[in-house]
């Protein structure tokens, strides 16, 4: 395989990141913007997302429909997401058909109009997509814990925004969100697949060399306070089945406790996937689905911690047994963590965990958008490097920095437990 | 081999083995990871009504416990080295799929032939799945999305065997003893009309020895083959069905009628036909009028199932319970303007580039090849089935679009099954 990475700043400060992979006869082509729901006071919650979807809407050069048309077309795919932390717009297509994607992505980087009646009719499309959200209840557990977990720090709201400001902001609200944040010196491009380096190189300096820096815009910093005891939230709503969620304080992605946690949550609930696209792995064998799941105090668990710029939250969510109380499985998934508290883990249990990390990397990257997913991805909280050492990065964790995680992250005074009650069972004692 | 051609007789090697087991491998050597992909003859089609769910119930208790290993020993072979096998139940078949680093093919097709052939239900995992499957179920009792398109099933589908959710009915899980389940293995598990197919960084040779020594002296002299389908009743008028769930703040539409078997000629056209009206770009004609035009769902959008049998051609939408009727109307009006007059030019030929364009990236994968070889011989496509693919899509016209759809859309018959909080039952 001949694969070489280059990275490179243009003068107007984009971040260009370029991967040539031969594998395959496609490029995938991401941007992304350092924005995220955590840059929204109230009032603008759900602008990030909104307006990620407005990006959709064309350009004078790139009328409404051309972009999905063209994609289409030529038999590539695309999308975009909006995180805490950043937005993201990519597109992969065969790699002869790129340079559509390439111009049209640098074009509505500045060129993106927001007519009052598209964002008006967009309006009711993110109302309907919220409440599509609604109806599911773990997304109605997920939001109270998140909002009970952070006080001050911005990560305390949903990404799609609260309902009141979804039918309060303007159009130029968004606009201005648009305008500030939607500048080449805020944002990483990054490019994986069939090409040669610098041939790419020469298109992306000929498409947005033209484009000028704009005043960097601050991000939103609120550090939340240390945490002083656990905090505990319940949501009730239809349905038969109790859910818990454990959400632990954790560390940010670029602190090497961040990969000391990704092992202890291998543990205890399974290897966590940070791919978009690639296969995972099952978690049968997990010191929590052995205590939970094959004890009958629960019928499923799964866990897992998000790559951020700030502390955010490493999550459980657990199934509860109908015979069960949510209390059981807190009980049974301390005395777990207690293990890990009193003694380090065997060495072989951590290479195991390791074993499995290397095999989800593989199958990741045997997916060119997931290459350049990961370049981009990574520079979103800390840089590329963290990409390519991350492997690396969790080789060096030793079974006393597990353990010293279990004993200093897993406390209960620095979770925060949501349980969501069937109306019928919220008077049963959870 | 250059891994940049489409999928062909010359880079697809396929074998049957002496027990019928077909085996289709296709190399991808810039790969570190191995996929495997099949499926048996033992699908829901053959269970009984008072037992509906028991197929799935089957194929997910095999890897429950083996005569050889139990259930945690079973995934700590897999788990411990980064591999991950599952099996589980469809109409017409039971599927697998599995992958691994590609040094561990050997234990990907070790396991499966473990569990196919020598599961042993252990009785406490029998029950403690039990509990897992009808918490599936109450889930699957609020979520707005399936209850509609269970009762459009039960609508489009009376009296045939797709009417009937794979996963059953709580009464009907409750009913399935063990012996229901090792009873159901023995008769219908077996080697004939299996498929497997392997595709990564492994060489033939290796593939085919593997599969062999685990798998070509499995036989099952009794296992029946599949039954034929009943004939389907047309539906003669509009009908409906709402389902009342609480507190939902969203209600989902599934709407249609039953479309063309994968192996009708009808298939194609109809395929193409339907990417133009619920898939194309943002969701084709559907996605414009109802989400573009309207902003009255996130979600809107057209689907067809193809398959064995004559699945389900359906229009999706979710939606504010206020704008349900709306929604519903706008989809019929673009099923009407679908079956009065031909697609343009332009947007056949949008389509026709769609379906041939998108071939290299749905084979990136080992995972998407692999189902593109299941699917030549699921629908016995023949293996050079994706080189005469551009040709047989620019065949398509206009005329034969319209045509299909007219066999199969009625604008005035057709099954709306909703779902959601609705103001008279609140």
């Amino acid at each position: 395989m001949n694969e070489t990475l280059t990275k490179l700043t243009l003068p107007n400060g984009l971040l260009v990141l370029l991967k040539e992979i031969h594998t395959s006869p496609i490029i995938s082509q991401w941007i992304w913007y350092r924005v995220g729901s955590r840059d929204e006071v109230p009032g603008l919650t759900g602008a990030s997302h909104w307006v990620e979807h407005m990006m959709f809407k064309g350009t004078s050069q790139f009328p409404l429909g051309i972009l999905d048309r063209t994609i289409s077309r030529d038999g590539g795919y695309l999308n975009a997401f909006t995180f805490l932390d950043w937005t993201s717009f990519f597109e992969t297509l065969p790699a002869d058909k790129i340079d559509f994607a390439l111009g049209q992505e640098a074009d509505r980087m500045f060129n993106c109009s927001f007519d009052p009646n598209e964002v008006s009719s967009e309006r009711t499309v993110v109302i309907s997509e919220r409440q599509g959200s609604e109806n599911e209840p773990l997304f109605r557990l997920s939001e109270e814990v998140q909002s009970a977990a952070f006080r001050v720090h911005p990560y305390h709201h949903e990404i799609i925004g609260d309902l009141s400001d979804l039918y309060s902001m303007e159009r130029d609200d968004l606009y201005r969100h648009y305008r500030n944040y939607y500048i080449p010196n805020n944002a990483v491009l990054s490019v994986a697949g069939d090409f040669e380096t610098q041939a790419m190189l020469e298109r992306i300096r000929e498409l947005y060399e033209p484009l000028a820096a704009g005043v960097e815009p601050s991000r939103l910093e609120r550090t939340e306070p240390v945490q002083s005891g656990e905090r505990r939230v319940s949501v009730e709503g239809p349905g038969e089945t109790v859910y818990l969620q454990v959400s632990y304080r954790a560390p940010a992605a670029d602190d090497q406790d961040f990969f000391a946690l990704n092992l202890l949550d291998s543990l205890l609930t399974g290897p966590t996937n940070l791919n978009m696209f690639g296969g995972g792995i099952t978690n049968k064998t997990s010191r929590l689905y052995k205590s939970l799941v094959e004890k009958e105090l629960a019928v499923g668990v799964n866990g897992g911690l998000q790559a951020t710029i700030d502390p955010y939250l490493y999550t459980t969510v657990i199934t509860v047994h109908p015979k069960h109380h949510a209390s059981d499985c807190i009980a049974a998934m301390e005395a777990e963590i207690k293990k890990l508290q009193d003694a380090p883990p065997q060495v072989d249990e951590l290479e195991r965990a390791l074993k499995q990390a290397r095999a989800i990397f593989a199958y990741g990257s045997e997916s060119i958008s997931n290459q350049a997913f990961w370049m981009g991805f990574a520079e979103m909280f800390a840089s590329v490097d963290w990409f390519t050492s991350y492997l690396d990065r969790l080789a060096k964790v030793t079974p006393e920095d597990v353990q010293r995680l279990a004993q200093t992250c897993l406390r209960p005074q620095n979770r925060t437990l949501g349980v969501y009650l069937p109306e019928d069972a919220a008077q049963k004692p959870q | 081999m250059s891994s940049h051609s489409l999928p062909g007789p010359d880079d697809i090697v396929r074998r049957e083995l002496p027990n019928g087991i077909v085996v289709l491998y296709r190399p991808n050597m810039s790969s570190l990871s191995v996929v495997i992909s099949g499926y048996l003859s033992a699908g829901a089609i053959f269970e009984p009504d008072d037992k509906l769910g028991l197929a799935g119930f089957t194929a997910l208790a095999l890897m429950r416990g083996t005569a050889q290993r139990d259930f945690q020993q079973i995934y700590d072979g897999l788990e411990s080295n980064g591999a991950s096998l599952g099996i589980d139940g469809g109409t017409h078949s039971a599927g697998f799929y599995g992958h691994a680093l590609a040094e561990d093919l050997d234990l990907l097709l070790g396991t499966l032939a473990e569990a196919v052939r020598q599961p042993v239900f252990p009785a406490n995992q029998v029950e403690r799945m039990r509990v897992q499957l009808l918490t599936g179920l109450a889930i699957r009792a609020q979520d707005t999305s399936e209850m509609a398109a269970l009762a459009f099933d039960e609508l489009v589908y009376a009296g045939h065997p797709y009417s009937r959710p794979e996963d059953g009915y709580p009464e009907t899980i409750r009913a399935i003893r063990r012996e229901d389940l090792a009873a159901f293995h023995e008769k219908h598990f077996g080697p004939r009309a299996m498929v497997i197919s392997i595709v990564g960084g492994v060489e033939a040779e290796r593939v085919l020895d593997s599969v062999s020594r685990y798998l070509s002296d499995w036989e099952n002299p009794n296992q029946p083959d599949q039954p034929e389908l009943p004939p389907l009743k047309p539906l003669s008028e509009m009908i409906s069905r709402q389902v009342s769930l609480p507190g939902k703040s969203e209600a989902d539409i599934v709407m249609g009628t039953a479309g063309p078997p994968r192996r009708s000629p009808d298939f194609l056209a109809a395929s193409i036909g339907n990417n133009i009206l619920g898939q194309f770009g943002m969701y084709g004609r559907i996605g414009e009028s109802v989400r573009e035009r309207s902003g009255m769902a996130y979600h809107a959008s057209s689907s067809l199932s193809g398959g064995i049998g004559p699945g389900p051609w359906i229009f999706l939408a979710g939606v504010d319970p206020k704008n349900l009727e709306k929604v519903v109307e706008l989809m019929r009006l673009e099923i009407t303007r679908f079956v009065s007059e031909p697609v343009s030019r332009e947007e056949l030929e949008d389509s026709q580039a769609n379906y041939i364009g998108r071939l290299p990236l749905s084979l990136e994968s080992n995972s998407g090849v692999a189902a593109s070889l299941l699917n030549l011989e699921r629908y016995n496509l023949g293996l050079d089935y994706y080189q005469r693919y551009p040709d047989l899509v620019r065949g398509i016209t206009a005329d034969e679009i319209l045509e299909t759809a007219r066999r199969y859309l009625h604008p005035d018959r057709l099954a709306v099954a909703t779902a959601g909080t609705f103001e008279a039952s609140t």
